[in-house]
């Protein structure tokens, strides 16, 4: 009888693709590509059971720098994309990727009812308080007091607060991570994804091109001073009070994943064109 | 910094894991500065990865390994998120010149040494306490090494960041 020889282990460099990236030379993205690498290294599913989903945006580059499959969409819409992925095919680990702007801007309602869904899928946002691609405009999370000449004197408008959204939404597992901890990052990515339900990992990855303030950053994160909990109500005191810079997992619930079933995707194609027929 | 590892085998697998970080950073240093077409100083991190594969190497050999051990994060004693050998990525520029390269492996080479300098006065374990000291020497050493290979290069021009279409066209 033959005998399926066992996979070799493989290693961060197998998930990642023959592509450079394009991003400015030491901006924090870099990083979370190596943890994103890594925590799947620790996941051990092979490249081609894994999906990375993005929007628009510097950081929603990664996907083309995987070895996984990949499908770099619309611009706030990642989220949409792999929940139909992960409904039609509930086989695949599923990891979402974007910054700021396009997950709490131009994807933020696709954000909150992505959490509510409670669809078993990582959610990885790249932080930096700004628009980088498009040059450098105010994000959802920039400081309301960010002085720069495309909002002189600061936007004046209260910082969206993700975390605690995500919370209140139901995300199921709620992280933050930071871009100078790569290997804390690997660690909280590859919960997250071992995490049932929809699980949120925001990273503060900072924008040394718009933002090199962010550059500071690294002397003001640290390790959250708390266990996970598994209590929303404490998981949102601690949320609302933190100044942004606690990193860890701070929140693991129980709340059941919405049901996928496998074999959906199963129709034929003349059985969906039907559904299309007027 | 925090307890020191209690065997040579932990210690060398953390000395491992600080080596194998540096290349990473280094070869991940080189393809940014490949892509923004700054190939002298692309080539120069290529080098100092090429460097540190090489100690990595020496140290699978030493230890009779053939892949490297895990690490538990538990297990990892430097001080800071990132290994001491590695340069952290926000200090690179694109415009950057082969000694601002230079300036950043002399930093980290120093940090190196430092560290295992600090891990030899605390250990309690003989064997670990030799090793880092032997570590330590060779850091000094790289450091030397580095300092020399400087010296040979012209310092950076006083506008070298100076960059004639800016991607920051709001300043």
């Amino acid at each position: 009888m033959n005998e399926l020889a066992p996979l070799a282990t493989l290693g961060a460099a197998d998930f990642k693709s023959a592509y450079k990236p394009i991003w400015c030379p030491g901006c924090g993205d870099y990083t979370v590509l190596s943890s994103l690498t890594k925590a799947l290294a620790t996941i051990q599913r092979p490249p081609h059971e894994v999906a990375v989903v993005s929007g628009i945006g510097c950081s929603s580059r990664i996907p083309a720098y995987t070895s996984c499959y990949g499908f770099h969409g619309v611009h706030g819409r990642a989220l949409a994309a792999a929940t139909g992925l992960k409904v039609a095919r509930p086989d695949l680990t599923v990891i979402v990727t974007g910054g700021d702007g396009d997950g709490y801007s131009i994807g933020g309602n696709h954000f909150m009812h992505a959490c509510r869904r409670n669809v078993d899928m990582t959610y990885i946002v790249m932080d930096n308080h700004v628009y980088g691609m498009t040059k450098g405009q105010a994000s959802p999370t920039t400081e309301p007091d960010w002085d720069n000449k495309l909002s002189p004197g600061g936007t004046g408008i209260r910082a969206f607060h993700p975390l605690v959204i995500a919370l209140a939404a139901g995300a199921n597992f709620i992280g933050r991570g930071f871009s100078g901890d790569p290997n804390g990052t690997a660690a909280i990515i590859a919960q997250a994804i071992r995490h049932p339900g929809f699980s949120f990992v925001e990273i503060l990855s900072p924008c040394i091109t718009f933002r090199p303030e962010q550059k500071g950053w690294k002397e003001i994160v640290r390790a959250a001073p708390v266990d996970p909990t598994d209590d929303p109500a404490l998981a949102a005191r601690r949320i609302m009070t933190d100044d942004g810079f606690n990193i860890g997992v701070l929140y693991a619930g129980h709340r059941n994943p919405y049901p996928a079933r496998v074999g959906l995707a199963e129709r034929s194609v003349a059985e969906l064109e039907r559904e299309f027929e007027l | 910094m925090k307890t020191p590892p209690q065997t040579l085998d932990d210690f060398m697998a953390v000395a491992l894991a600080m080596e194998n970080e540096a290349v990473d950073r280094y070869t991940e240093f080189a393809d940014m500065m490949e892509t923004h077409n700054n190939g002298d100083v692309a080539a120069l991190f290529r080098t100092m990865a090429g460097y540190e594969t090489k100690h990595a190497q020496h140290i699978m050999a030493q230890m009779g390994w053939t892949a490297a051990p895990a690490v538990p994060r538990e297990r990892i004693c430097w001080p800071g998120y990132e290994s001491p050998e590695a340069a952290p990525v926000d200090e690179v520029h694109y415009l950057m010149q082969p000694w601002h390269a230079l300036q950043l492996a002399l930093a980290a080479e120093q940090r190196a040494e430092a560290f295992f300098g600090e891990l030899a006065a605390m250990t309690t374990n003989a064997s670990v306490r030799a090793a880092a000291l032997e570590m330590q020497a060779e850091e000094a050493e790289h450091v030397g090494l580095v300092k020399a290979w400087m010296a040979k290069l012209p310092p950076p021009d006083r506008d070298w960041s100076d960059d004639p279409d800016p991607p920051r066209y709001i300043d």
